[in-house]
């Protein structure tokens, strides 16, 4: 590998289906040995991307690199990527071996290698002993490690993975989750995963680029994407937050005094040129970076006074939406235990007081 | 967060191995790339076979019918003359339009005899669809040639019909319009190209949401309303396509005219047949398929657009 | 009675009110299905009759027509040709039906809706006008009528049969199955023999069935284009002519009734919509 760091390289790549542009001139670099997942809704584009760097499609526009070899040219069969497909298709004229030694007979090996890997990826996914059913003695769960077994026999460069988790039950679902990213650590190879689910695609990865439209959004760590998302679009894509009109009052060197609707006067830090002075930003805050209690805070933390509307309990925590004079919309508070610091329960209609640090605000552009 | 900018510069050296492929590369990237190509290159040899099968064969009929038959050879001077006598000799025009009609007549009687089977298939067999589907279709995959004999058999002189009549003793004579007959034609036919009625109206009675007919029950229709209002409509593709599959080529049958209808039930395409037999005017045969060709194409064209009109206003 | 009335509400239960049993349809139906199959059976009927007319009442039973059928030399020959053309029209037609249900269900193609118009014409086209039109451009190419010029008629009315009965067969398998061949190193060729030509056999032993049964029954293009060969048809039609021979005609007739018969229903269990589901692979 000559460029561990810039082991996939896609450069302004589209693709138009007819009038439907279903890829957006996506520029990316994915390292080797990465976790990289693709995020975003239903169809906008994910799988045409991981179609495109499988060969299946070939892009309207742009070129893709893969360990700097352009792949234009270079037919899904040649290409050093192999694919777990949504669906798995497995082929239901062939037994568990025989699909997974499927791949191997373009390399060569002889049968005794060849058992011997085939023996080896069964044990890797965990189902030594299956090597004779039919695809349709299999469960979900199982057709899915038989695919996973079929593309990593082949040892790939970059493996492909389309929703590979997407048909099976929610425990089933984080078991393998748990199993998909221990076998990426063991083979050391590129996993570019793609998936609708940003619970799954924070657990997982070493890099999300959350995607809409066709176009990449973001591309950062998971603990970027939660802390710093870049606009109003992902930030309301990757769980929930807050989002309050501000005008910037005045900007010193880091650090930015804004008038937050609702919220009066606020700092926070000045992380982009957008914010400039007399600008109009959005100001976005986590439920769970507000903190509710019945006296104004004393601690040197912002706060604001308003009243409590409803609770939705979410099982581990719970939201409580409280009404803010000037703000559009309730804020969003997370709490553990719904009750003030003197033990009694918060109760609708009760005043209240929320506050926050400042590090905790992030300011981003209007939509 | 724009790390995409920054990483335009490292495929820069990248793009000069892609610029030093060769032209056959290239051609096969555009291969590669074009769906449609690839899709053309996979369908060309059925679709070159199909064109030049029925192309050519069809260029060089209508060179034939402007020429003229001397005796075994062609006088290949363009003449309209054969045109001219398919219009101007009685003959020509009574035998289409007895073709027209014996057609016409033999679908009617098909869709209609074959519409309540399809009907009963698609709503009222629960179990073993397929079987009752594989059975009405069957004797249609069977030699055309052996079925029409077999109503010969049936329907002839001494045949099934008279002679079981006679011997049961319900006639004296022979009933005699059964055999040489358009009705013996119009009988067999329908017999012959029942399948091609069944197939298409099951598929689009088939295709009928049965939520829509319980709407209509539940706004109050009965079975005839009901029938009437939204089950036929929904057909009528299935009508459509069964009315054409069977008016077309029955218009061209020679086979069932020759063994059963007699002087009475003779059709154009037996004349056809002799122009390129005995009477051996080639030219004259090839205007006659012309003609037939042009004809049948342009009712066809007519009644797709009147039933297109006409079910738009129904439904 | 109870029991009855018991068993009467249950099947009422199970279909639908839309779909409840109508009993003059049913014995329409019947009637139908009687009119469909009764003339075809009179054939083996009368072949096994005792007498030189098809005509009731019945004289007795005899094989004799069989055995003289069989005695026939030129029923043989025109046997032996029929089935020559069959098999060669039904492969060539098949291969071509492959080719072409694999680029329309896998292709985004534009212009596919003419293209599979013009494919199927011949269903539509009276076998009289293909024929003539055949005849014609044959003899001015300066080619004889042969075997060779039934199979190219018959190649051009067969294949629509082929590609009808192998679309729904490729559109009945995931795409994402030859990708993931193709994903797996194998290329276009050795993907259709190791992925799509196992999924869609049955399909294409459907095609070949049905293919050899319309050469091997056509008549209409074969009278124009054989040459002093004849297909069995054309033999039988030559047959017509004597009423004496008529008992050996109907003989004949009834086995090659009875063998079409097998043929075609196993084609068709074949390529029954159902066949596809064993195979699916979705769970
Ligand atoms: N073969 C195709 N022909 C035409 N349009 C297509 C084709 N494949 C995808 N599209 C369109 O491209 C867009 C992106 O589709 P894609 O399948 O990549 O979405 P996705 O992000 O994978 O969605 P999902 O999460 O639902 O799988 C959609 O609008 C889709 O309709
Ligand atoms: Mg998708």
């Amino acid at each position: 590998m000559s460029n561990n760091d810039a082991f996939i390289i896609l450069t302004g790549v589209s693709k138009h289906f007819g009038p439907v542009v279903a890829v957006d001139d996506i520029n990316l670099t994915i390292s080797g040995g990465e976790f990289f997942s693709l995020l975003g809704p239903s169809g906008c584009g994910k799988t045409t991307l991981l179609r495109m760097l499988a060969g299946f499609e070939s892009p309207t526009s742009g070129e893709i690199f893969i360990d700097d070899a352009p792949m234009s040219e270079v037919p899904p069969y040649q290409r050093p990527t192999n694919m777990v497909f949504q669906n798995y298709a497995i082929f239901p004229h062939l037994n568990v071996r025989a699909n997974i030694g499927y791949g191997l007979r373009y390399d060569k090996l002889s049968k005794a290698e060849l058992d011997r890997r085939i023996d080896e990826s069964l044990e890797m996914v965990k189902l030594p002993g299956f090597g004779t059913r039919r695809s349709e003695e299999l469960s979900g769960g199982q057709r899915q490690r038989v695919a996973l077994a079929r593309a990593l026999v082949k040892r790939p460069k970059v493996l492909l993975l389309d929703e590979p988790l997407g048909a099976l039950d929610k425990k089933l679902r984080e078991e393998m989750q748990l199993e998909l990213r221990a076998l990426q650590e063991s083979v050391g190879i590129t996993f570019i995963f793609v998936t609708h689910d940003q619970e799954e695609a924070l657990t997982l990865s070493d890099r999300v680029a959350v995607m809409a439209r066709g176009k990449a959004l973001q591309v950062a760590s998971p603990q970027q994407l939660y802390n710093c998302p870049v606009s109003i679009e992902v930030a309301d894509f990757i769980g929930q937050m807050n989002f309050i009109d501000a005008r910037v009052i005045e900007v010193e060197g880091e650090r930015a005094v804004l008038e937050a609707r609702g919220l009066g006067r606020v700092r926070a830090v000045a992380s982009a040129d957008f914010v400039r002075q007399g600008a109009q930003v959005v100001v976005a805050v986590r439920p769970e970076k507000l903190s509710l209690s019945y006296e104004s805070s004393s601690d040197g933390r912002c706060s604001v006074q308003g009243e409590m509307k409803t609770a939705a309990y979410l099982g581990d925590r719970s939201h409580i939406y409280v009404t803010v004079d000037g703000c559009e919309k309730p804020l969003s508070v997370a709490a553990q235990e719904v009750e003030s610091s003197s033990g009694q329960p918060i109760e609708r209609g009760s005043e209240v007081w929320i506050s926050w640090a400042d590090e905790s605000l992030v300011l981003l552009p209007v939509a | 967060m724009n790390i995409h900018r920054v990483n335009q510069a490292t495929p820069g050296a990248s793009l000069g191995i892609a610029s030093v492929t060769s032209w056959r590369g290239k051609l096969r990237a555009v291969f590669l790339r074009s769906e449609a190509i690839r899709g053309y290159t996979l369908l060309s040899p059925t679709l070159v076979v199909m064109m030049f099968g029925m192309c050519a064969p069809f260029a060089i009929m209508v060179a034939v019918s402007f020429w003229t038959q001397h005796a075994f050879d062609f006088d290949t001077t363009f003449t309209l003359g054969r045109y001219q006598d398919v219009i101007d000799k009685p003959i020509y025009m009574a035998l289409m339009l007895r073709s027209l009609a014996i057609s016409g007549a033999c679908t009617v009687v098909t869709v209609l005899l074959a519409y309540p089977m399809a009907y009963y298939v698609a709503f009222h067999v629960h179990r073993h669809k397929l079987i009752w589907i594989i059975l009405m279709t069957l004797p249609f995959w069977t030699s055309y040639l052996l079925r029409v004999f077999a109503w010969k058999v049936i329907l002839g002189f001494n045949g099934v019909i008279n002679s079981g009549l006679k011997g049961l003793g319900l006639i004296e004579q022979p009933l005699e319009f059964l055999l040489y007959s358009p009705t013996a034609v119009v009988i067999t036919l329908a017999h012959a190209w029942a399948a091609f009625a069944i197939l298409p109206i099951y598929v689009s009675l088939e295709k009928i949401d049965r939520s829509l007919l319980e709407a209509a029950t539940d706004l109050g229709d009965g079975p005839v309303k009901r029938f009437l209002g939204v089950t036929l409509p929904l057909s009528l593709p299935g009508i459509i396509a069964a009315t054409l599959l069977i008016f077309i080529p029955t218009v061209g049958d020679y086979v069932t005219p020759a063994l059963v209808g007699g002087p009475s039930g003779i059709m154009l395409a037996n004349n056809i047949q002799a122009q390129f037999g005995k009477v051996n005017d080639w030219p004259m045969g090839a205007a006659l398929a012309m003609a037939m060709m042009i004809t049948v194409a342009v009712i066809s064209v007519v009644y797709i657009w009147v039933t297109r009109k006409a079910a738009g206003r129904i439904v | 009675m109870g029991d009855a009335q018991g068993g009467g509400a249950n099947r009422m239960r199970e279909v639908s009110y839309i779909e409840r049993s109508n009993r003059p349809l049913h014995v329409y139906a019947l009637m139908y299905l009687a009119f469909l199959y009764i003339p075809v059976l009179f054939l083996p009927l009368f072949s096994f009759n005792d007498a030189v007319y098809a005509a009731f009442p019945l004289k007795g039973f005899t094989t004799k027509w069989y055995e003289q059928m069989l005695a026939s030399e030129p029923m043989f020959a025109a046997l032996t040709n029929s089935i020559k053309v069959g098999a060669t029209t039904a492969l060539l037609a098949t291969v071509l039906g492959i080719f072409g249900a694999k680029a329309v269900t896998r292709y985004r193609m534009p212009g596919k809706q003419p293209v599979v118009f013009v494919i199927m014409l011949p269903l539509v086209i009276p076998g009289i006008i293909l024929g003539v039109a055949l005849l014609i451009l044959v003899t001015r190419l300066g080619i004889n009528l042969s075997l060779y010029t039934v199979t190219l008629g018959h190649i051009l009315i067969s294949v629509p049969f082929a590609m009808a009965t192998l679309i729904p067969r490729f559109e009945g398998f995931d795409k994402s199955m030859e990708e993931a061949s193709a994903d797996l190193g194998a290329n276009a060729w050795s993907t259709f023999w190791r992925v799509t030509l196992p999924m869609v056999f049955p399909g294409v032993l459907a095609s070949y069935l049905l293919c050899f049964t319309i050469s091997f029954d056509e008549f209409i293009m074969a009278f124009f284009l054989a040459g002093t060969d004849p297909t069995l048809p054309i033999f039988i039609w030559g047959q017509l002519r004597f009423p004496l021979l008529l008992p050996r005609v109907l003989a004949l007739g009834a086995c090659i009734l009875a063998v079409s018969f097998v043929l075609v229903f196993i084609a068709q269990w074949l390529a029954r919509p159902g066949a596809i589901r064993s195979l699916d692979s979705r769970p």
